[in-house]
């Protein structure tokens, strides 16, 4: 068995109700779990991204994106290991204001992690920290002793690192098979 | 301006449909009103259960090679469907499935006969989309068509809000060519033939694996001609059965669990396997890791994730069969396997002499006759071009393997489902997609009762279906495996059937009861001349098994000629 490591599927797709259904789908068949996942509108008008992060091998992941990409609505899905990938996700704590004053580590703690501070009022403060999960966590794990109230992490937002814009490429080349546009022409 | 229910109806018309299956009710009565005024140019085939109607629609689907439409309401209806959806999902049939739908304001509030189609069917369709607007209709109409018709087909749904069938919206229909997320027929890169040309010219014990692939795509001239090329033999999935005529020489019979010793033997001594349009399912395979340990894997197909999905490959030709088969051809050397191709033979032989003589020439006239004799006797009288329908269990098994097909598209059966009860309505469906060919249904006393309803349907619309009953009164295929593997304790499996000579006769259709082999021949004379619908129910004698088997576990060269007995090849030390 291949060691299991965390991949990104990176899903370009038409806006069709229900994508995200049927690509959950296709992971929970398999029983491979969702760490996170992110959907928004990307780069190309009307495209939307999705970034599925999940823990698993690699023979895995070859065979989930190509039952994902043959979904009728993907236009294009794509494994990545982190390497691969710029990526960054978002957590907000937040935290008891009165236990807070108690140390002066604050200012120190925010400056080290390059956190910052969204909202203060005498009941509670809420601090912000974007960065890769294991910084995300560090933080936690330092405002543990602050009795975190509320905690929440955001999906992985991703961009890839290679100078090749595979998605715009495709659907240019697409876009060239059309017939409607041949038909013009 | 029309209304979108009757854009509907004028968007079949564009497609060039002319038979429905379908069932009103409640969130679908504007289309069936609209469909009142074309009763001339579509017929409603009205089944007894929407189950029915959709695997009516498979077999009509399957035997005329045109999409099945299926209209329903909603809520139960739309449950109803779900088997026959993901029967075809599995078996890569072409439906077009409308089911009616709550008004768009009701949805999401348990509105009566509401249910969440698009939830529900997503995972067993190709492609599924809820209509809301009339203005919809034709658009997304016409991409259903595409999306069912091209590429793998397979079935979509479109779920058709009561509001938007009502709604006014402007005519027009203008069928769909392209969708730019989806690449139907992938191009053929000329690499992948050149590195799958080598590897077949430079193979001294080629196999090919043909699977429905070669059907959907009408490849199987191009099959022929490759195979006789470079004297490859020839074995079929079940699905893949009539892709090349039985009585071919370079056809060596089925693969799988139930099929033929020379090319489950053969799979793992060949050195290549060259896999058309099949997708090694686990009843192909047996243990995968046992899997061909000595073969290269060269597989056509075009569905990219079937490509190393089951098994390892070493090769691939990513493209529509006969796209693939054309381009390949010019490359392959005329070659000759004259040893190899006879080691299949002399695999068969044994099977004949030892498994086929008991199970399908039997003499005595006072004994039941067995199942597969039924169904080459059945073969014989239906004649050149009969196509074979059947239901799932032994009935299907051994009606698969003794019937020859001489035609292409002359097997529809529920291949990767196993969907008891498809049988009948599929026969229906079948016969409407191709009367001018017989069409045999062999199907249990089991699974008859799934759909035993559709009698109903045969009777409305003279149907002229041959149905032949395997009657054991038992669940045969299940009390097979408790024989072999759970020391004979039939849980559950001992049925209690009614006598369907007189089912049938309450609807009109004619039918015989036949005892013993002595009565069988004549009984199977009188139904194949009987102008219209018949049934024969055959008693069989609840021991008679299916072999040779390949149990579940077991590599795909551990056959069972019986019971007790594996098979030991001649040539082995």
């Amino acid at each position: 068995m291949e060691q299991e490591q965390m991949f990104t599927i990176v899903v370009f797709s038409e806006n069709h109700v229900g994508l995200l259904n049927q690509l959950s789908i296709i992971l929970t068949r398999r029983d491979v779990n969702i760490e996170s996942i992110s959907a928004s509108a990307c780069s190309i008008p009307g495209v939307h991204k999705i970034a599925i992060t999940c823990r698993s091998n690699a023979e895995m992941m070859e065979k989930v994106v190509n039952q994902i990409e043959k979904r009728i609505d993907v236009i294009k899905a794509s494994i990545y290991t982190d390497d691969e990938l710029v990526y960054q996700e978002v957590a907000l704590y937040k935290v008891p204001t009165p236990k807070m004053l108690q140390e002066n580590h604050v200012e120190q703690i925010i400056r080290r992690y390059g956190a910052r501070i969204l909202d203060v009022t005498p009941d509670y403060t809420v601090i912000e920290k974007t960065g890769h999960n294991d910084e995300t966590e560090a933080l936690f794990n330092e405002l543990k002793r602050y009795d975190i109230k509320q905690f929440m992490r955001s999906g992985r937002v991703v961009v890839t690192r290679s100078p090749i814009e595979s998605v715009s490429n495709f659907l240019d080349m697409r876009d060239q098979q059309n017939p409607a546009n041949n038909s013009q022409s | 301006m029309i209304t979108g229910a009757e854009a509907l109806i004028r968007g079949l018309l564009a497609e060039g449909v002319d038979r429905i299956f379908g069932y009103p009710g409640g969130y679908i009565i504007p289309v069936f009103d609209r469909l009142y005024d074309y009763t001339d140019k579509i017929t409603n085939v009205l089944t007894r259960h929407e189950q029915g109607a959709m695997h009516a629609a498979q077999g009509y689907a399957r035997a005329s090679h045109r999409p099945g439409v299926v209209i329903v309401t909603s809520g139960p209806a739309a449950t109803n469907l779900i088997t026959g959806l993901s029967d075809a999902m599995m078996d890569s049939t072409p439906l077009v499935v409308i089911t009616g739908q709550a008004p768009g304001a009701m949805l999401g509030t348990d509105a009566f006969q509401e249910t969440d189609v698009m939830g529900i069917t997503q995972p067993i369709t190709k492609w599924s989309c809820q209509i809301r607007s009339a203005k919809d209709v034709a658009p997304q109409l016409a991409r259903a068509f595409h999306i069912a018709t091209t590429g793998r087909p397979g079935p979509v749904v479109l779920d058709f809000t009561k509001d938007a069938q009502t709604e006014l919206t402007e005519e027009g229909y203008e069928p769909c060519r392209y969708i730019r997320s989806y690449i139907p027929y992938p191009e053929i890169h000329p690499e992948e033939i050149s590195i799958a040309a080598d590897m077949i010219n430079h193979a001294s014990r080629p196999m090919i694996l043909a699977g429905q692939g070669i059907t959907i795509a009408e490849a199987e001239p191009l099959l022929q001609q490759l195979a006789e090329k470079a004297d490859i033999p020839v074995a079929a999935t079940l699905l893949g059965l009539s892709a090349m005529p039985s009585d071919h020489p370079l056809f060596k019979g089925m693969l799988g669990m139930h099929g033929n010793i020379g090319p489950n033997i053969n799979t793992n001594r060949a050195d290549l396997l060259i896999a058309i349009g099949m997708r090694f399912d686990d009843r192909v395979t047996g243990v995968v890791e046992d899997y061909a340990p000595q073969a290269k894997i060269l597989h056509i197909d075009i569905d990219q994730s079937e490509f190393n999905k089951n098994v390892q490959i070493d090769a691939r030709i990513h493209g529509d069969a006969r796209m693939a088969l054309e381009a390949l051809l010019p490359h392959i050397n005329q070659a000759a396997h004259t040893q190899w191709s006879e080691s299949f033979d002399r695999h068969n032989a044994v099977e004949r002499e030892r498994v086929i003589e008991e199970a399908a020439y039997g003499t005595d006239p006072d004994e039941p006759a067995k199942m597969g004799e039924v169904a080459r006797k059945v073969s014989e009288a239906a004649g050149r071009g009969a196509i074979l329908v059947n239901d799932v269990g032994q009935n299907q098994m051994l009606s698969s393997r003794y019937f020859k097909f001489t035609a292409p598209r002359s097997i529809i059966t529920s291949g990767g489902l196993g969907t008891m009860g498809f049988g009948l309505p599929a026969s229906i469906g079948a016969k409407m997609g191709a009367p001018e060919r017989p069409v045999c249904l062999f199907v249990g006393d089991g699974g008859l009762q799934m759909t035993v309803q559709e009698l109903g349907t045969i009777m409305q619309y003279r149907t002229a279906v041959k149905i032949v009953v395997m009657n054991n009164n038992f669940l045969g295929n299940v009390r097979q495996w408790q024989a072999l593997f759970f020391g004979g304790r039939f849980s559950q499996t001992p049925l209690l059937n009614p006598d369907f000579k007189m089912l049938c006769a309450s609807y009109g259709i004619p039918a015989e009861d036949v005892e013993s082999r002595g009565q069988l021949q004549g009984a199977i004379d009188r139904m194949m001349a009987y102008d219209g619908a018949y049934l024969l129910n055959v008693n069989i004698d609840p021991t008679d098994m299916v072999f040779p088997m390949t149990p579940v576990g077991k590599a795909v060269d551990f056959i069972l000629l019986n019971p007790t007995e594996v098979y030991t090849p001649s040539d082995e030390e």
